[in-house]
């Protein structure tokens, strides 16, 4: 080792001064930001007035004022601020509506297996993307539903005479296979009439109807679950079947729906109009109504179709006609040569849907997409006026309740109602804006 | 311009070739968008190994004629043969001939969300049904040949104008086509980009690889065009090979249009 020795070197540090008080740190921020000149002063000192002035009766009526434990009440009476023990004591039907209490694991597995299965789908670098969208679109919805319904749909079938079977499952499974056997000859027929390879288009045909057919045979199948109503469910419980039941159809329907009227066949083009146009212009609560009360009218005498199951479909559809109208969006935003391309390197039309314009014009509507959801989600509130009760008509009915009932009981629902929706909708939009930005790194054009 | 034509020429000439098969024959199409006759009486014969440039004014159906190779547009009368198969409404005749054509445009069409390496690999994937690892191997093998393996994992939309074209040339290469078709590779190019892709044309030519070329690249034609092709007005005003076609034009408005074009 060898050691220089200069006098113009230094032979100690220096201690290092702090910075100039003025431009770092709280103050600095705060005197760049909202005192930099007379006019930005005012204004931040009208606004910080105006917060103090806004959020002050919240604080104290949700957290100074608050009741936070109690029996009945009598806690509550008195009260000037916020229940919160009757939230406590109704948390449980708040979550599960009148699900019975010793079947209620079936719904805590139904919750868990949802975020157990959506976490990882959310977080961009856990592996095994495919396998886990599988589940969430295929499996889950099939383990929910046997989970929550107990499953065990005693099918009958319709039309084979009794003389050949006598109304049982085996007759409904034997009626689907005529089905599914002449629907295959007529895929085949047209692919033949279109120029399409048979082999193909049979093989897609016959995946997808056998799958049907495997769906039909699990919820007929008996796995010793009690039954339960959907009468009985309510709360969260039942906003959350209607809110994802609603995203997770309404999104590959209105992908098909918005291809549909981008389609060159006249036909499906008409009709996707047609549904589209029709569906957008009755409001939701029309749907509702017409899906309770004239539905069954339509219906042939001894039909009986479950009322949560009349609010999904006609959720699903209504909003399917509007992730159509989103969806096209940002299918005119792709150019015409990436179709092109498509085309002249062989990729077929589906594929050159699913490869590539889908997963760009998706991209660029999340936005929309996502807004949808939102709003998707705070509409599952009106379910409550067809006699759904949904968290927030769960809540509404419990606070009539004698046993709780308070000048406070009621704002205090509503106030955790609120609450509530405002964190998975915050949620929601949180999520899509950071997914844009990733998706938006280094893909410009 | 020049600067180009003189370094594509210090390039060799092709080998002479003995044409004896047909890759690409159009006999007597018409087309019309509505009431506008694009293409009136196209008659044209492509040999294997053979390399046309089409030549003519703006306007004039160049685009439309070799989109209709491919069936990117539809011809409504005459013949279209592609390899030995005849386009017609049947989708599978469409296919077969779409995955034996190789098509490069003017603007690129690279698939933006998918990165250099995927948009190679993505048809011979999806249309030839070849194992990924496979796939992959070629798609390296090609964009060696283009010079450009290091951009492999980038998207698109980081790369320049002349490299997305030469990725684009290697997307096509990638499913082993028979034809090439190009239509206006660099007229969408900076001049100093042009180059670059001028001399992966040449290379690919010099291979024997049947090339119908759109492309006012006057220089390219001489040096690799075994026929130029002049169209105007929707037709085929004259054919011939390079050396005759520019040194002794037999139609006024082929001359015309060699008079501004070379000016
Ligand atoms: N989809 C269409 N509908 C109607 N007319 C069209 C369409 N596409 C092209 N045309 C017309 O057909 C004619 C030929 O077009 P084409 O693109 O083949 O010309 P081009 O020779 O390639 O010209 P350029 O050198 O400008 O590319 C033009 O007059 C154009 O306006
Ligand atoms: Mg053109």
């Amino acid at each position: 080792m060898s050691t220089t020795s200069s006098a113009f070197v230094r032979g100690s540090f220096i201690e290092s001064r702090r910075p100039p008080r003025t431009s770092v740190g709280v103050i600095g921020w705060a005197r760049a930001n909202l005192f930099s000149s007379l006019p930005n002063s005012i204004l931040t000192l009208v606004a910080a007035a105006f917060i103090v002035w806004a959020l002050t009766p919240l604080v104290r009526f949700t957290i100074i004022d608050a009741v936070w434990s109690g029996e009945d009440r009598a806690v509550c009476a008195k009260a000037t601020g916020a229940c919160w023990a009757y939230v406590k004591a109704y948390l449980p039907q708040f979550i599960y509506g009148r699900y019975p209490i010793d079947q209620r694991w079936r719904v805590d597995i139904v919750y868990a297996l949802l975020a157990l299965a959506l976490v990882p789908m959310l977080i961009p670098r856990a592996p095994l993307k495919r396998l886990n969208a599988a589940f969430l679109l295929f499996a889950y919805p099939l383990i929910a539903f046997v989970l929550l319904t107990g499953g065990h749909i005693g099918f009958r079938g319709g039309w084979l005479p009794a003389w050949i079977v006598a109304p049982s499952p085996l007759r409904f499974f034997a009626e689907y296979a005529l089905v599914a056997m002449v629907l295959l000859l007529v895929v085949g027929l047209l692919a033949r009439i279109a120029g399409h390879p048979v082999a193909g288009s049979g093989r897609a045909a016959g995946i997808v109807l056998g799958a049907i057919g495997l769906l039909l045979l699990v919820v007929a199948a008996d796995f010793g679950l009690e039954p339960v109503e959907t009468s009985n469910w309510g709360g969260l419980l039942v906003t959350l079947v209607v809110a994802v039941t609603g995203m997770v159809a309404s999104l590959p329907l209105g992908v098909l729906l918005a291809l549909g009227r981008r389609s060159s066949m006249p036909i499906i083009r008409l009709a996707s109009v047609i549904f589209i146009e029709v569906w957008r212009g009755v409001p939701l609560i029309t749907v509702l109504f017409m899906a309770s009360v004239m539905l069954p009218l339509f219906l042939p005498d001894g039909v009986t179709f479950d009322k949560l199951l009349r609010a999904l479909i006609g959720v699903a559809l209504f909003n399917a006609a509007y992730m159509a109208e989103t969806i096209r969006g940002g299918l005119q935003a792709i150019p015409r040569g990436q179709y092109e391309a498509g085309m002249a390197v062989g990729l077929g039309y589906w594929q050159r849907m699913r490869l590539i314009v889908l997963p760009q014009a998706l991209r660029l509507v999340i936005p929309g997409i996502v807004g949808s959801f939102i709003s998707l989600f705070k509409d599952t509130t009106l379910v409550s006026i067809i006699g759904l009760f949904d968290f927030l008509g769960q809540i509404q009915a419990s606070a009539n309740d004698a046993k709780w009932a308070s000048p406070v009981t009621g704002v205090t629902g509503y106030v955790f109602a609120a609450t509530v929706f405002w964190a998975f909708c915050f949620a929601m939009s949180r999520y899509a804006a950071y997914t844009e930005r990733r998706l938006n790194r280094g893909r410009r054009r | 311009m020049s600067d180009v034509a003189i370094a594509v020429e210090a390039a060799a000439k092709p080998r002479a070739l003995s044409p004896t098969e047909t890759a690409v024959e159009l006999i007597d199409v018409n087309k019309w968008y509505g009431d506008f006759h694009v293409l009136r009486d196209i008659n044209l014969k492509v040999m294997k190994g053979e390399r046309i440039v089409v030549a003519g004014p703006s306007g004039s159906g160049k685009s439309t004629m070799i989109r209709c190779i491919n069936r990117l547009e539809e011809h409504q009368t005459g013949k279209i043969i592609v390899d030995g198969t005849e386009l017609t409404n049947d989708l599978r005749r469409i296919d077969v001939v779409r995955r034996e054509v190789g098509m490069v445009f003017q603007h690129f069409n690279l698939f933006p969300h998918l990165t250099i390496l995927e948009n190679c690999t993505l048809a011979p994937i999806h249309v030839r049904k070849m194992p990924k690892r496979e796939a992959e191997d070629v798609a390296m093998h090609y964009l060696k040949r283009v010079k450009i393996p290091e951009q492999a994992a980038k998207y698109p939309g980081q790369l320049s104008g002349g490299q997305q074209q030469r990725v684009a040339i290697a997307r096509s290469l990638c499913m082993n086509p028979r034809v090439m078709l190009f239509d206006e590779p660099t007229s969408a190019l900076d001049p100093e980009m042009i180059k670059e892709v001028l001399d992966v044309m040449v290379g690919l030519a010099m291979e024997g690889m049947t090339m119908i070329c759109v492309t006012h690249e006057m220089g390219f034609a001489r040096q690799v065009a075994d026929r130029v092709v002049f169209m105007d007005g929707g037709q085929i005003v004259e054919q011939n090979d390079p050396v005759s076609f520019f040194e002794n034009p037999q139609h006024e408005r082929t001359k015309l249009f060699l008079s501004q074009i070379l000016s």
